[in-house]
């Protein structure tokens, strides 16, 4: 299961300052502690007094579903009609599927994954896209995470190892004997976070310099 | 806060000639995996003898390759010979903490420029079954030594002890980059946290080479145009296939292939040689018309012939 812990509501309303309509998207998923409806709705009516005490008026929705991390379940439990923003209540997993479904609006976390744990048995290709880090910054990247998806986690990219869009660095894809089925190169995080920024118009986002990470808080093992 | 390029001060003879308004050469030296470093020194000799390059760049384990400390090498080339030294410093493998030790030991080994790096991943190196380390990217690494050196302190806020190191830091450009906004955007962000100048790529093409000037000229920082004269047609199109970005225009490949055909050696190498010095020196001509070309980085290791010739063409 995945452990989010939330983020300070004034990160969650400087994303969302630009936007006039919020939807936000709670999780039934295997997020720890439960950020479904209930919590959706609590943040949902934290965003509308905020705003509503700065004079800025705001359309604030909330809703859940089973779980942010499955594709076809977001395509059919949801619809971002109507809305410019959507806030993801999920780990950084959720965030990035929602920006995967609806590339029409822009999703941003309401929380920061701080530990991933396991399951016992799924199946079909798994991708790396959160390391629970601790201090999510999809905010800044087009919902697209390099700290997971960048071989060298790079808070600046890309590097000169980006070529036609991939990464040099090949990764093997193995099966769940550990045997390595297909060696492949990835797509280049930054690469991608380029083209996401770029197609919103947000390339501010991308020229910004973003400073070290605080990699004391991803330093395990660690315990709440 | 970060000082404007303007404000900036210039420590090493590199930087000075650049202020100066000159236009500049730097060599560059590949230290092997070894303690041996007489024949880095004897190159490093001959680039100073052709008394135009004014400083070479010391590799650190390129292509993650690992080699002899290029801190040591730096300093060791620089003592011996007289010729001063860029000291490449890549992130990659090193942390914050080890980052700052090396920029210490630096400034109180008298080196004076530093290019900063991510540099290549240990996956595709000699030791890919390592560890990666890369708590810092190159923009990281621009900031703390712009923050020691004008603050006297690293980016946690830790003070230097003494007086504070007195360094220029550099940047690599990459014109082959694809999206090119992509590449322009990062380089005002590495001017924007205090990088001196930049060293480019590898550029055979000038359409290339002044479609990069252009597009960086508005950030004000000197680039210094990366070129690799060929010794053989393999390097030419080992250029053009493999790597990233670079194309060599044809009629070079061209001409190259037809160099092949000659039998005897030191005719297909006088050959060679003058080719390249006329396509440089026109290369070189066409590009320093820009604003923002400051001089040229040339990256050919161990290639005498052509260097003190391409310099002397470009000033005739």
């Amino acid at each position: 299961m995945i452990i989010t812990k939330e983020k300070p509501v004034e990160e969650i309303l400087s994303y969302i300052e630009p936007y006039k309509s919020v939807l936000v998207v709670g999780c039934d998923g295997c997020v720890q502690p439960p950020r479904g409806l209930r919590e959706a709705e609590k943040l949902a009516s934290m965003i509308e007094m905020a705003r509503k005490a700065k004079g800025q008026e705001v359309k604030v929705a909330a809703t859940t579903v089973t779980r942010q991390c499955c594709i076809e379940g977001l395509r059919n439990q949801i619809n971002v009609d109507g809305y410019e923003a959507v806030v993801s209540m999920a780990c950084g997993i959720g965030v990035q599927v929602l920006t995967m479904v609806f590339p029409e609006v822009q999703t941003f976390p309401a929380q920061n994954t701080v530990f991933i744990g396991y399951e016992e048995k799924r199946e079909g290709n798994m991708y790396e896209a959160c390391v629970a880090c601790g201090d999510c910054m999809l905010g800044y990247t087009g919902g697209i995470c390099p700290v997971a998806r960048c071989a060298k986690s790079l808070m600046n990219g890309p590097c000169g190892g980006c070529v036609e869009g991939k990464c040099e660095v090949e990764v093997e894809i193995r099966d769940w004997k550990g045997e390595v089925v297909e060696v492949v190169k990835n797509d280049c995080a930054w690469y991608l976070i380029f083209n996401r920024l770029k197609e919103i118009g947000r390339l501010d986002l991308y020229r910004m310099y973003r400073p070290p990470k605080n990699w004391a808080l991803a330093t395990g093992p660690r315990r709440l | 806060m970060v000082l404007m390029a303007k404000e900036r001060k210039a420590f090493s003879n590199l930087m000075k000639a650049i202020e100066r308004g000159e236009f500049v050469y730097t060599g560059e030296l590949e230290p092997h995996r070894s303690i041996d470093l007489s024949d880095v020194k004897d190159w490093a000799t001959t680039l100073k003898n052709t008394g135009k390059i004014i400083a070479a760049n010391v590799t650190d384990n390129p292509r993650s390759d690992s080699a002899i400390s290029s801190l040591v090498a730096a300093y060791i080339v620089q003592r011996d010979t007289g010729l001063e030294t860029v000291y490449q410093l890549r992130t990659a493998d090193r942390n914050r903490l080890a980052l700052l030790s090396d920029i210490l030991g630096a400034a109180a080994l008298g080196l004076r420029n530093i290019l900063a790096l991510t540099g290549d991943h240990t996956k595709i190196g000699t030791t890919p079954a390592a560890k990666p380390v890369f708590d810092f990217d190159s923009a990281h690494l621009v900031a703390l030594i712009h923050n020691l050196v004008y603050e006297g302190k690293d980016l946690d806020g830790n003070e230097v002890h003494g007086p504070k190191p007195e360094i220029n830091v550099g940047v690599a450009g990459n014109p082959n980059m694809d999206p090119l906004e992509a590449e322009v955007l990062k380089l005002e962000r590495k001017a924007e946290v205090g990088a001196d100048f930049v060293q480019t790529q590898v550029i055979f093409d000038v359409e290339v080479a002044r479609r990069f000037l252009k597009a960086v000229e508005h950030i004000g920082i000197p680039v210094l145009i990366g070129i690799f004269p060929p010794r053989s047609y393999g390097q030419a199109s080992f250029f053009d296939k493999y790597v990233p970005g670079v194309t060599v225009p044809e009629e070079f490949l061209e001409a190259f292939k037809k160099f092949k055909e000659i039998e005897d050696k030191e005719r297909r190498k006088e050959k060679i040689n003058e080719y390249n010095v006329e396509y440089f020196v026109n290369f070189i001509k066409e590009v320093k018309k820009e604003k923002a070309c400051a001089g040229i980085h040339i990256m050919a290791v161990g290639y005498p012939d052509v260097i003190g010739p391409i310099i002397e063409g470009v000033e005739k």
